[in-house]
Formats: C-alpha cells, sequence, structure tokens
C-alpha cells in the first residue's frame, strides 16, 4: 500500500511539476530579456492570454499541435509587437500601456472565446508524449520527467541556449547595454530600439507560445483567463533570477512543484485546498526577499524609455 | 609645446561644416556655423557653458540632426543620421560624461557594436589592443568592469575604442575636466602623438592654458555663433599671453585678463576668534561607486570661506551630505557655536542654521514638475506661517515666493511655472533663496557656479563673498581651482576621502595647492 | 517616470493640479477645455474602435451602447446598481491614488481588497450577535483596515529599507492574498449551516443602510467622501505635499529631510487600507458575505481609471462612474444581448491606449509649435 502510494503519488508531483513549470519557464525566459534590454513588460499576461488563444486556435483548425506552438507565438509578437511601437518607439509609460494590453487582451480573448467556441467547447486530443529512451523507463522519475511533449525538452534546451546568447554573443553585451547604459549601446553604433525591440518580440514569442502551451497541453482547451497570472508570476521569475536563465528554471520549478503537489495530493486522496499549496512558492519567495532582500540589482534604466540625445 | 611633425594647416579638410544651424525650443543652440577639421591637427572649440559646443558635437557624432546648413566629409555633402554612420565615417567621440556600461568590462565594453549574432572575438581585440596601446603609451586593464575604472582610465578606454574602430576624427569634448594635473599633461602629450599619426582632433575645454598648450587652431563660440578662429600659422607666432589675451577679448568682448579670475586674493581671518562650525574625525564607509569619508577635521570662524579642493570624485559630495544630515552612516563629531549637531536630522541642522546648496539642482535639489513658488518650501513643509495646522496656505506662500522672485532676481514666467521649465541660473537662484534668506549662520556651497554662464557665475560668486562679510561661516566645495582661489580665506585639498593638507590663500596658494591635488606633500 | 502623467514624458498638464492660484482665467478655463476634450476625445474613438469589433461579432454596436447606457444609466434599477458599485471602487481609486500619486506602484490592491473583504465577512455577522449591528459593523470595517494594512507591511518594509522592487513584491502580495482569502473561507471562517463554502452571511437588515427608498448603498457616500478627502490631502496638506515630492523626486525628498522611509511605510498603510475598506464595503454593505474562489479584480481594472483621471480625485468620480457603468450595463447585456460581460474590459484597455497616445501627440505638436 505504502509502496504503491509512493509510485503514484510521486509520479504525479513530478509529472504535473513539469506540466505546470514549463508556461512560467517560458514567460520568465521572455520577461528576462525584456528586463534585461531595459523595458518593464507588464503587458507579457496579455501575450500568454493571446498566444493561448491564438495557439488553441492554430492547433483546433490545423489539428497539428506544432502549427497551434506556432500560431501562439505569432499571438504573442502581435500583442509584443503594439508594445514596441508604443513603448520602446515612442516612449509611453511601460507600466499603462502593459495593464492595457493585458486588460484588453484577456477581454477580447474571452470574447471571440465566447462567440467561437462557448457553446461547443471544443478540445484537443491528448497531446502525444515523446518518451526519451532509456531515461524514460526508469521507474517512477522516468514516466514523470521523461515522457512529455517534445516542447517540454526544448524549453529546457532553451535554458542554456539562453544562458550562452547572453554570455557569449554581441547581443547578449547589447542587450545588457540597452538596460544598463542605452546611450552607451548608441554611441558605440548600435540601434538602441532594435535592441529593446529584438528583446520585446522575444518576450512576445515566448509568453505566447507558453500561452499556447497552457492551453494545447495543459488544458487541451481554451477558456476566458486560462493563464491566470501565469504572465505576472514570469515578471516575478525575471526580476528574482536578474538575468540569469538558469535562476529562472529553478523559480518555475519551485512553483510547479508546489502546484504538481495540488494534484498529487488530490491522486493520493489527501484533501487539502489547493490555495493553501498554491500559496507556498510566494511565502517562500517572499521570505527570501525579507532573508536577502538587499537592493535587487535591476538593469539602471529599467521601465524609462531612450530618447536620443535628450537635454 | 611640442611642435607638430608636420604642418597643420594645409591638409585638406576630412570634415567641414558649412552654415551649420540648430535650434531647441525658445533657443538657438547653433546659428550657422563654419568649421573645418584637418588632418594633424589639434582643433580646439572654445565657449562658455550654454555657447553651443556640446549641441555642435552632437550632430558631428550623430545625435542630433542640424537644422540648416550642410556637413561635407571629404568633400562630399553626408548626413550624419545616427552614431553608427559617425563611426562609419571615422568620426570618434569621447563624451563629457562616460559612455562606457558600467556593467560590462573593458573587453566587453570595447567590443559592443559586433554583428549581434557574432560571438565576441576578444583574442583578436587582445591583441590590437596590446598593439595600439603599446604604440601610444596606455595602459589598459581589459578584464576590469567599467564601473570600477577611475575617470581618466574610462576616458583612456574611450579612446582606445575610437582607435579601434578607425576613427580618422576623434572629438574630445571636457576630457579634462575631471582629470587630475597630471592626468591632463597626459592626455595632452596622447593627444600630440594621435595627431602625429595623421588624425584629426577635436578638443573641447574651458580652460585657456590647455588650449594654447595643446591646440594647433582655436574656434571659439558664443551664444551659437562662431565668432572667432586663430589659424595655426598665427598660433605659432603669438606668444601665450597675447593669445590668451586674444582669445578673452573673442569670448567675452572684452580686453582684459582671465575674467574668472579675481584680483583680491583673500588672506586668512583671525584665528583667534573661536570657531563657528567645528568638524572632528568625520568617518563614512565607502559605498559600491562612492569613496568613503575618514579622518576628516576642520574649524569655519564667523565671516572665514573654507575652500575645499580636489579633483571630483575625491568625497566632497559625500563630506556636504555628511555635514548635512543625509547620510545616517556619518560618525564624528559636528558643532555649531559649541553645540553638537551630528545627533540632529537635516530638518534639525537646518533649523540650527546650517545650509547645504546641493551640486545637483535638478536632480535633488529641486522637484522639476513643481511650480516655482512651491521649490522656495520643500525644506519646510508643514512649517508656519507658510501652513497652518496641516493645510496649506497659498496666500502666504504666494505672497512669500513674490518676495523672494524678486529679491533674488528670478526670472520667471510666473509662480506657478514648473521650475524645471528656468534656466540653470534661475533654479540656483531660487535655491540660493531657500537657503539663505533667513535664519542661515552656516553655509555649505557644492560647486555653486557649475554649468552656469558668466554673468550668473560672477553674481553667485558675488553672494557667496556677502554671505560671509556677514560673519557667517562658508564652506566651499569646488573644483575649479580659481574659483577657490579667488573666494577661499582657507584652503582645504581633498583625495580619497582625506583632507590631505590645508593651505592659508595668499600667493604662494595655487602652487601648494596643485602640489597636493598631485599628491605631494608639502 | 514621471507619475503625474500617462505619457512618460512631461507633457502640459503636469503642472496644472497644483496650479490653482495666480494664473489668469482665460488659459486657466482653456486648459480645463483642453483637458476635456483630451479625454472626451480618445473615449470616443475607443467607442467607436470597439464599435467595429462588436460588428465583425456580428453584434449591431448601437445596439449594444444603447442598452449599456439604457441598463447602467437611465433604468431606474440600472443606475441605482451602478451607483452602489461605485463605492467600493471609489475606495480603491483612493488608495491607488495615494499610492500612485507617491510614485509607489500597488500593483497589490485585489489581495488588500479580498483580506479586507475576508476579515469583515468573517467578523461581522459574528460581532452582530452580540452587539448592535451598527456597533458591530463599525468594528468590522476597522478590522479590515487593520488587516489590509498588515497585509502591505512586508512589501513596505522591504522598499522602505532595502529598495525591493514594489512591483514585485504587491504582485506577489496579491496572489499570495487571494489563495488566502480561499483559504481562510474554506478552512477557517466558513459558515457550518450551508454546505456552499462560503462565510456566514450578515443579515440584510445589519448591513450598512441604503440611501433613502432607493437600493443605493451609504457606501457610495463614504466613497464619495473618502475620494475627495483623499484628493484634498494630496493638494492641500502638508503630508500630501510631502508624498507628492517623495513621488515626484525622491532625491530631492532625502535633500530636504523627508523621512522617505517612513512615508514609504505610511504611503502603503493608507493605500492598503483604503483598498481593505473597499472589500469591507462590498461585503458589508452590498455582498453580505464572501463565497470562496471571489475575486471580481476590481483594482485591476480601476488602474486604468486612475490613470485616466490623471491621479486627480474629481475627474476619478467621473471615470469610475463611467466604468460602473460599463460593468452594470455589461453584465445585463451579456444577458440579453449575448456579449460577455468582458466586453467592458476590453472597452476600457482601449480608452486607456487611445488617450496615451492621444497625449503622445498633443505632447509633439506642441512641442514642434515651440519651435
Amino acid at each position: 500500500m505504502s509502496d504503491l502510494f509512493t509510485t503514484v503519488f510521486l509520479g504525479a508531483l513530478f509529472f504535473g511539476a513539469v506540466t505546470a513549470a514549463v508556461p512560467l519557464l517560458l514567460a520568465g525566459l521572455g520577461e528576462q530579456m525584456s528586463e534585461k534590454a531595459g523595458v518593464l513588460n507588464i503587458g507579457i499576461e496579455g501575450m500568454m492570454i493571446f498566444g493561448a488563444y491564438t495557439g488553441f486556435l492554430g492547433a483546433y483548425l490545423s489539428e497539428s499541435l506544432w502549427l497551434g506552438f506556432a500560431t501562439g507565438m505569432l499571438g504573442g509578437i502581435f500583442v509584443a509587437l503594439i508594445m514596441v511601437v508604443l513603448c520602446v518607439r515612442y516612449g509611453l509609460n511601460q507600466i499603462v500601456i502593459g495593464i492595457g494590453l493585458t486588460l484588453g487582451f484577456e477581454g477580447l480573448t474571452a470574447l471571440l472565446h465566447h462567440f467561437q467556441f462557448s457553446r461547443t467547447y471544443p478540445r484537443l486530443p491528448a497531446a502525444e508524449p515523446f518518451p526519451i529512451p532509456i531515461l524514460a523507463d526508469i521507474p517512477v522519475l522516468g514516466p514523470a520527467l521523461f515522457r512529455h511533449h517534445l516542447i517540454v525538452y526544448l524549453a529546457l534546451v532553451l535554458v542554456i541556449v539562453m544562458s550562452l546568447l547572453y554570455r557569449r554573443t554581441q547581443l547578449g553585451l547589447n542587450l545588457q547595454a540597452a538596460g544598463d547604459k542605452p546611450a552607451a549601446l548608441d554611441v558605440a553604433g548600435v540601434d538602441v530600439f532594435r535592441t529593446r525591440t529584438i528583446a520585446v518580440v522575444f518576450t512576445g514569442a515566448m509568453a505566447g507560445l507558453g500561452g499556447a502551451y497552457l492551453a494545447n497541453i495543459g488544458a487541451g482547451l481554451f477558456v476566458p483567463f486560462i493563464t491566470n497570472g501565469a504572465g505576472f508570476l514570469g515578471i516575478v521569475l525575471a526580476m528574482l533570477a536578474r538575468g540569469r536563465p538558469l535562476w529562472v528554471l529553478l523559480g518555475a520549478m519551485l512553483f510547479g512543484i508546489c502546484l504538481g503537489l495540488t494534484t498529487a495530493l488530490q491522486v493520493a486522496g489527501i484533501n487539502i485546498p489547493t490555495d493553501v499549496i498554491q500559496m507556498i512558492p510566494f511565502l517562500a519567495v517572499m521570505a527570501m526577499l525579507v532573508a536577502f532582500g538587499r537592493r535587487s540589482s535591476l538593469p539602471a534604466a529599467l521601465g524609462l524609455p531612450y530618447e536620443r540625445g535628450a537635454r | 609645446m611640442l611642435s607638430p611633425a608636420h604642418h597643420p594647416g594645409e591638409a585638406a579638410p576630412i570634415i567641414e561644416l558649412d552654415g551649420v544651424t540648430k535650434r531647441f525650443p525658445g533657443i538657438i543652440a547653433n546659428d550657422s556655423v563654419d568649421l573645418a577639421l584637418r588632418p594633424g591637427e589639434v582643433h580646439v572649440l572654445l565657449g562658455e557653458n550654454g555657447a553651443g559646443k556640446s549641441t555642435l558635437i552632437g550632430m558631428l557624432s550623430g545625435l542630433l540632426q542640424p537644422d540648416a546648413g550642410q556637413i561635407r566629409i571629404d568633400g562630399k555633402v553626408q548626413s550624419i543620421g545616427s552614431p553608427s554612420q559617425a563611426l562609419g565615417h571615422g568620426i570618434g567621440t569621447v563624451f563629457q560624461h562616460a559612455m562606457l556600461v558600467p556593467t560590462l568590462t573593458v573587453a566587453e565594453n570595447l567590443l559592443l557594436g559586433g554583428p549581434w549574432w557574432r560571438r565576441p572575438n576578444k583574442e583578436g581585440l587582445v591583441e590590437k589592443v596590446e598593439t595600439l596601446a603599446q604604440q601610444l603609451g596606455m595602459r589598459i586593464k581589459l578584464d576590469a568592469l567599467a564601473a570600477d575604472l577611475s575617470l581618466g582610465e574610462q576616458q583612456m578606454v574611450e579612446i582606445l575604442r575610437a582607435l579601434l574602430r578607425g576613427s580618422r576624427v576623434l572629438i574630445l569634448d571636457e576630457s579634462t575636466s575631471m582629470l587630475s594635473p597630471a592626468g591632463v599633461e597626459e592626455l595632452g602629450a596622447l593627444m600630440r602623438r594621435l595627431v602625429e599619426r595623421g588624425m584629426a582632433l577635436v578638443f573641447i575645454t574651458h580652460k585657456l592654458r590647455e588650449a594654447t598648450a595643446f591646440g594647433d587652431r582655436i574656434s571659439v563660440l558664443k551664444l551659437g555663433r562662431k565668432v572667432g578662429e586663430i589659424e595655426p600659422g598665427r598660433f605659432r607666432e603669438l606668444d601665450e599671453d597675447t593669445l590668451m589675451a586674444e582669445i578673452v577679448e573673442m569670448m567675452f568682448g572684452i580686453r582684459s585678463d582671465d575674467p574668472e579670475s579675481v584680483a583680491q586674493v583673500p588672506g586668512p581671518v583671525d584665528d583667534t576668534i573661536a570657531p563657528l562650525f567645528s568638524v572632528r574625525d568625520l568617518a563614512l564607509p565607502a559605498g559600491p561607486n562612492a569613496p568613503g569619508l575618514s579622518e576628516i577635521s576642520f574649524d569655519v570662524r564667523p565671516g572665514e570661506i573654507l575652500g575645499i579642493a580636489g579633483i571630483d570624485g575625491n568625497g566632497q559630495k559625500q563630506l556636504a551630505e555628511a555635514l548635512a544630515g543625509q547620510r545616517a552612516d556619518a560618525e564624528g563629531s559636528i558643532t555649531l557655536d559649541g553645540a553638537a549637531i551630528d545627533g540632529l536630522t537635516v530638518g534639525g541642522r537646518r533649523a540650527r542654521g546650517l545650509r547645504y546648496l546641493t551640486d545637483d539642482r535638478l536632480g535633488e535639489g529641486t522637484v522639476g514638475s513643481f511650480p516655482v513658488a512651491i521649490n522656495f518650501f520643500i525644506k519646510e513643509v508643514g512649517a508656519p506661517p507658510y501652513w497652518k495646522g496641516a493645510f496649506e496656505r497659498g496666500a502666504a506662500i504666494d505672497q512669500r515666493a513674490a518676495e523672494l522672485i524678486k529679491d533674488y532676481d528670478v526670472r520667471t514666467p510666473s509662480r506657478q511655472t514648473p521650475i524645471g521649465q528656468l534656466s540653470g541660473g534661475n533654479v540656483q537662484k531660487v535655491v540660493l533663496a531657500r537657503e539663505l534668506a533667513e535664519g542661515a549662520r552656516v553655509v555649505i556651497y557644492n560647486k555653486p557656479t557649475y554649468g552656469l554662464d558668466l554673468n550668473n557665475t560672477l553674481s553667485i560668486r558675488q553672494r557667496i563673498r556677502e554671505v560671509a562679510a556677514q560673519g557667517k561661516a562658508v564652506i566651499l566645495i569646488s573644483t575649479e581651482l580659481e574659483e577657490v582661489l579667488g573666494l577661499a580665506n582657507r584652503i582645504a585639498v581633498m583625495a580619497e576621502g582625506r583632507i590631505t593638507g590645508f593651505v592659508d590663500n595668499g600667493p604662494d596658494a595655487r602652487m601648494n595647492v596643485g602640489r597636493l591635488m598631485i599628491g605631494i606633500s608639502q | 517616470m514621471s507619475a503625474q502623467d500617462i505619457s512618460t514624458r512631461p507633457s502640459t498638464t503636469e503642472a496644472a493640479p497644483e496650479g490653482e492660484a495666480g494664473q489668469p482665467a482665460t488659459p486657466a478655463a482653456r486648459g480645463v477645455g483642453k483637458r476635456l476634450a483630451m479625454t472626451v476625445g480618445p473615449v470616443l474613438v475607443a467607442l467607436a474602435l470597439a464599435g467595429l469589433l462588436l460588428m465583425a461579432l456580428g453584434v449591431n454596436p448601437l445596439t449594444y451602447y444603447t442598452y449599456v447606457i439604457e441598463r447602467g444609466l437611465l433604468s431606474p434599477s440600472g443606475v441605482q446598481q451602478t451607483l452602489t458599485r461605485m463605492g467600493p471602487l471609489l475606495f480603491l481609486a483612493a488608495g491607488l491614488i495615494v499610492s500612485f500619486r507617491a510614485g509607489i506602484w500597488n500593483l497589490g490592491g485585489d489581495g488588500q481588497f479580498l483580506l479586507g473583504a475576508v476579515a469583515a465577512a468573517a467578523s461581522a455577522p459574528l460581532l452582530a450577535m452580540i452587539m448592535p449591528a451598527g456597533f458591530a459593523v463599525a468594528i468590522a470595517f476597522v478590522i479590515a483596515i487593520v488587516v489590509a494594512m498588515l497585509w502591505s507591511l512586508v512589501p513596505a518594509l522591504l522598499k522602505g529599507y532595502q529598495g525591493v522592487n514594489e512591483i514585485i513584491t504587491t504582485l506577489m502580495m496579491t496572489f499570495l492574498g487571494a489563495s488566502l482569502a480561499n483559504v481562510l473561507v474554506k478552512l477557517i471562517f466558513l459558515d457550518p449551516g450551508t454546505t456552499v463554502p462560503q462565510t456566514r452571511t450578515l443579515p440584510v437588515a445589519d448591513r450598512l443602510p441604503r440611501l433613502f427608498d432607493t437600493t443605493i448603498s451609504s457606501g457610495l457616500l463614504f466613497g464619495l467622501a473618502a475620494i475627495i478627502a483623499v484628493h484634498l490631502m494630496m493638494v492641500k496638506t502638508s503630508f500630501g505635499l510631502k508624498l507628492r515630492i517623495v513621488g515626484a523626486n525622491p532625491r530631492a525628498a532625502i535633500h530636504a529631510g523627508l523621512s522617505v522611509p517612513k512615508l514609504t511605510v505610511a504611503v502603503f498603510a493608507l493605500s492598503a487600507g483604503l483598498c481593505g475598506i473597499a472589500g469591507a464595503l462590498d461585503v458589508l454593505g452590498v455582498q453580505g458575505n464572501v463565497r470562496a474562489d471571489w475575486n471580481p479584480g476590481y483594482a485591476l481594472t480601476v488602474i486604468p481609471m486612475v490613470f485616466l483621471a490623471r491621479f486627480n480625485g474629481y475627474a476619478s468620480i467621473a471615470f469610475v462612474g463611467l466604468l460602473s457603468v460599463l460593468s452594470i450595463g455589461g453584465e445585463s447585456a451579456a444577458r440579453r444581448l449575448g456579449v460577455p460581460n468582458d466586453f467592458t474590459l476590453l472597452l476600457v484597455a482601449i480608452v486607456l491606449i487611445v488617450l496615451a497616445i492621444a497625449e503622445y501627440i498633443d505632447h509633439r505638436l506642441s512641442k514642434a509649435a515651440k519651435v
């Protein structure tokens, strides 16, 4: 009995943890690039929800999950481009526009959902997992960690890619300069607007992908407000990780495990309200901030528009 | 002065400005300026603050676009639409304020600007930097964080960056303003080596001695117009004094010696008078980007002006903040008229008559978006008679503001104009009025004339003398040696957060202060 | 970042709230007229844009708007609901104005609202059993205020004394608060008398009185009083001026000898307290209890209104009124016309973005005119 309990419990815990962590990871990695480049992207929740909608729509119409991910990314990029024009190009207040985009696309997707899907509630078939050879056959951990959709592993690879990008490429240097001293980047001959545009568009793509994952893999359907603050959590993760992709992964896993725990406990028949467990990661992060909360070294120009030759 | 290897003034110009004009709301920053930059020449641009030097540089470096006139490069009309186009034309600029990313290393800063997908080529960089640094006698710490470099070192890095980019034209914008005398000499020698390689240098300064020592050709700007130019031929013919007199006439339209230096030198005050303000063993821990303070002790007597000289960034600002009570982590004793004030807050010290005029007038001295009237009172919010209970008394504030505007000759469209819209001189007058109008006993000035035009500079210096003459104790922090020598009775020199020595003002003071500043003790 | 203005660059409207005295009448009147045009214009443009979207979805926008206005503003029962809804929203707006004007981005209003609501819902019915209802309700308000203030204490101390960015901490506290509110409702303050997870219900008779013979809750009057008081506090008192100095230029505040950490904590307490009252008001005046998983997300929706009003209390009343009409009318339209209430969110967002763009263009034009 206790053996079976442990197996089922751990399986559900880790499988749920990974499933829950992936969208947060994607959102966090995306937001991280914007913040590195000096754009506080509060609109990421809007990018995510629109990505969830377009991703679901694409997958539903094309009957291909991969096309769904592509349309999800495009949806996120669409919202990001609005942000680029208003905040990067014309320097409008990033918080105002961010909140506006979030509310607007929450409303829009709810509206579209109502007119398109609210009678039929179409579902996608369960995603085909991609078992990693050998590893997937490890008892307990195998199915929990190594039998996910391919996109999950790609998200993990992305963590390494981002680390290399930030440390080993010109773009990494440019992004950091755009966030810490945009004027210095400008006089070095690199277009600050273009650098920040790349960052915000990347954020949109990752947020859109994360949203599409939530709808297509996590839920198998689109419902209004499906992101439920995942984008905001991405902001929190990015701010805590301060430019280090691996920390985003660790943070996303912390939140993921707590969310996985809620499912696992239900599987195990222990009835604790999910809310109690959902509080744990926030409590952990707040405790960390209280303990080590010396000024978080955010980019110096975070949230500030750049104007060339401003007097 | 070194003689140039080949005669400047003959080669065809690399860049010519022809009738270039640039307007900003309310002012014409550059009014049809002509300028030619030739290889092998150090072209000095002289002018007061607000003469339009920075605007001109902005247009050459691609940050600003001219409203009229044309720029010819190698004889062809070109536009310099962005900094990267400027770099493409071979124009490198070292700005007055460091343009390095503080969180990147020197090497990374030098690598900024490559194709974005590329891996930064550090190995290639090391090789090139070593060759160049050797040729020019520079020392470059490639792996140091830019934030950890001194200002002089940062400038070297920026010059190196311009050279790495293959610049033919190098613009140095007030590069000596934050250097030690030795650093200035070093920069001068470097400039000479660079023009010997055939570069065209633009050297902007407002110090005449540097202009005559390092230049080949001098152009003078005044209120946006070019008011004169001295050709290399004439430049070489004239001796230094004649040259200076000629430049001064161009700049100020009056024949005189350096108008900023003051004829009468104040002597020391009677040291039998009891000090009004005493500091003993003041100390402050160092911050991440700022020096700390240690073992600072001095007295100021009533009627005395104590000058604090030193190169910028050696703890002067921290000293002023610690004295004013803005630093909670300061240790040591401070007494005003015999009573200890080191336990008091900013407001408490102000109430005792201590006044601090910050050098950062818009950054911390005032609230730019608030009306002029309110800015007179932001250090006494809630105090009667301008507030009654918790409530603002608009009439009392307006009436007093009108008086202060008149008394201190603040030129403002109205009392309700946001102070950020006023010129620097008028903002400084508001600050002066706020600090000096009532109850001042000890006044700390931090760079009181920084960024002001000559008129305002002279009137503010006069006010400093008047304040001391009223029997107040004055502490004058300044990086302009002339200012300190012209005003102070006694001069303390600061270096690395300590006072390295005191000098009584007098004929030998300049030399003695200079020696202390470059680290040769008396 | 300018806390006074919707676009980041300073604009001509920025100093206007301070500039009451000593200005000649004509430019001031022109200024007011211009501001009115700059506000109404974008609202109309946004209505048109959103209308196009409705048309695309096969709904006649005129029918929809007419219906919303009829239900939210013109019908007797609708207007009463609208006015009742304004009460809590005004308190939220007041709380947000205090913090935004002081340059503090309190994005945790929803968490503070919910905990205030739960605190009031948990205490009022029990207190009403042992004391007169009026006292019970008053004490419940006090408890709600204290709880909401305490909830903001950690972000306040972190911001004031450690410089930790408040956007991140208040966002986290709002998620945490929503979960905690649910835990409290489901586990601790559960009404034993019903199977539905909710708190005990305060009898209608014990709730805040209604105005005259209407169904309008007296919360409206409290809300109006609160936002006017906050506005006057910000522009007329020394405390308000201190907060505005901190918001406009924190370094000037330190230079002027203001205790920025203490003022920061005070701002959080005030802002959170007002948001907590909003929650309590909704429970004690309208809902009577808190159901599990209840989170109307009012604070996030009120943020755009406060921005649109440029942190001016009087203008906020108008915008909160507009939001109430739209949401009450929208709720009704959702049932009758089949357009979900989420359309309101979209509309608010479009107004906000159009206004930001309009202000930017206006700023560019006036800058160009000066050259």
